[in-house]
């Protein structure tokens, strides 16, 4: 026997797991769009005339955000102009399919499309810095590199916002990871709906209140193309435990996720805690808590045929860098091979 | 002995969301099941899957007796949470779905 949809008595097809009500398809689509619509506007995420670069990467969670955005856009007059924006990041095999994906969905929602590498950026490839590094910390290189790539490709689309697919599952992992690390300063902006606006562009996560299960299961309804896949490169372990632990808390208390996001958003930090000052790299001029921004440092390292001394701690990398700098001057006139560096302006 | 209509189910059984990749990376998979005195039900038929059609690392999709979280399951294009979970009783022609949210873009 069917479960009637609590909304409008017809036939259910879905649990929410915020609320644990029965709901029909349509009375699902319903729900979905305005509580993403109430999420964009309660935040006030969006400015009549804002360009905004939605980061896309062909996957469940930045479809539906294209999707979504393009909808209510035009659904409640926001006025906003929408861009597709993809980052590169030089991985055979993994990236290539699902930019076809990015592709596709360029044209099934009639969205500019900008797609921008790490060669291009930063004169090198995930493959190749994997080359280098090996498998053991290359995450850190490539989600560095990321959070950059997303405001340079905005800035040449002169975008002035950035929207990024993060979800409820996402923003709860990332509280609980940063309270696992004891990480105070993130912990305190993780949750923020919108961020950045000191230092790079703004960026915000409409699907911050939303399920990965409604995100999966609205994209399955609606017969969304998006693209699934694993980077061939890492599992990202440590993430990957949170998200297991936080999968298992969801099955005996599906409002968990919620809970969690509650929890780092009401956390407050006593005045006599130490947090690092927000400035600019003095380098490439990008937001950073040192004098030269980690993007830079890893750089550094890697185009001085010494990768794995930007890992870690920031300042016992800059040291070590400033010593092998020293002595690779009075040694080596001549650029090396390895600096294949690019100029980083920002 | 004859073979009946009776004494088989057919359901179609399809994984998608990247739950595809512990399958060889086939999605849809035409399943006859051979019908016995006990019903089938999910949580039989995902021994069966465990058995017949997973091909690698199966602590990615069964955990204990259930499916891992994080891999949604619809029957009939419903919420197995309101079909009554491990204890559904699949009838002939089912369409039974796997989705992994699990997997990244």
């Amino acid at each position: 026997m069917p479960v009637a949809c609590r909304m409008c008595g017809g036939p259910a097809v879905l649990k929410r797991p915020k609320t644990g009500d029965a709901v029909c398809k349509d009375c699902f689509f319903y729900a979905f769009e305005n509580e993403v619509n109430y999420t964009i506007t309660n935040g006030n995420l969006f400015k009549r005339g804002d360009r905004v670069a939605v980061g896309a990467s062909g996957g469940k969670d930045s479809t539906v955000l294209a999707y979504i955005l393009k909808l209510l856009n035009e659904r409640h007059d926001y006025g906003i102009e929408l861009i597709l924006l993809s980052v590169d990041e030089g991985i055979t095999g993994y990236r290539d399919d699902s930019l076809e994906t990015v592709k596709r969905n360029q044209h099934q929602y009639d969205l500019p499309l900008k797609i921008v590498s790490y060669e291009d950026l930063y004169g090198w490839t995930m493959d190749a810095i994997v080359k280098q590094i090996g498998l053991k910390n290359n995450c850190t290189f490539c989600g560095v590199f990321r959070r950059q790539a997303l405001d340079r490709g905005a800035m040449l689309l002169k975008a002035n916002k950035i929207a990024t697919g993060h979800n409820a599952d996402d923003i709860a992992e990332t509280v609980l990871m940063n309270v696992l690390r004891g990480d105070i300063a993130r912990l305190r902006r993780c949750t923020a709906i919108t961020t950045g606006a000191e230092g790079g562009l703004p960026r915000c996560k409409p699907l911050k209140y939303t399920y990965e299960k409604e995100i999966v299961m609205y994209a399955y309804f609606k017969k969304l193309d998006y693209f699934s896949t694993e980077c061939i490169y890492s599992p990202n372990a440590y993430r990957g435990h949170a998200r297991t632990y936080l999968k298992d808390l969801e099955r005996i208390r599906p409002s968990s996720i919620i809970d969690l996001i509650h929890s780092g958003e009401s956390l407050s930090i006593k005045k006599d805690v130490k947090m690092p000052v927000q400035g600019t790299c003095t380098r490439c001029g990008y937001i950073s808590s040192n004098a030269i921004c980690k993007a830079c440092t890893l750089l550094e390292g890697l185009n001085k045929g010494l990768p794995k001394l930007a890992i870690g701690k920031s300042n016992k990398s800059r040291r070590l860098l400033d010593a092998a700098s020293q002595s690779s001057d009075s040694t080596n006139e001549k650029t090396s091979p390895k600096e294949k560096k690019k100029d980083v302006t920002f | 002995m004859a073979e009946s209509s009776q004494q088989h189910i057919d359901i179609h059984v399809e994984f998608s969301g990247g739950a595809e990749l512990l399958f060889d990376k086939v999605k849809e998979h035409e399943v006859k099941l051979s019908h016995d005195n006990n019903p089938w039900t999910i949580r039989k038929l995902l021994v069966w899957i465990k058995e017949n059609l997973l091909k690698e690392r199966p602590e990615l999709f069964v955990q204990e007796d259930t499916v891992r979280p994080g891999i949604l399951i619809l029957v009939n294009d419903a919420d197995w949470e309101l079909v009554g979970e491990l204890e559904y009783e699949i009838q002939n022609k089912d369409r039974i779905i796997f989705i992994s949210t699990l997997h990244g873009g």
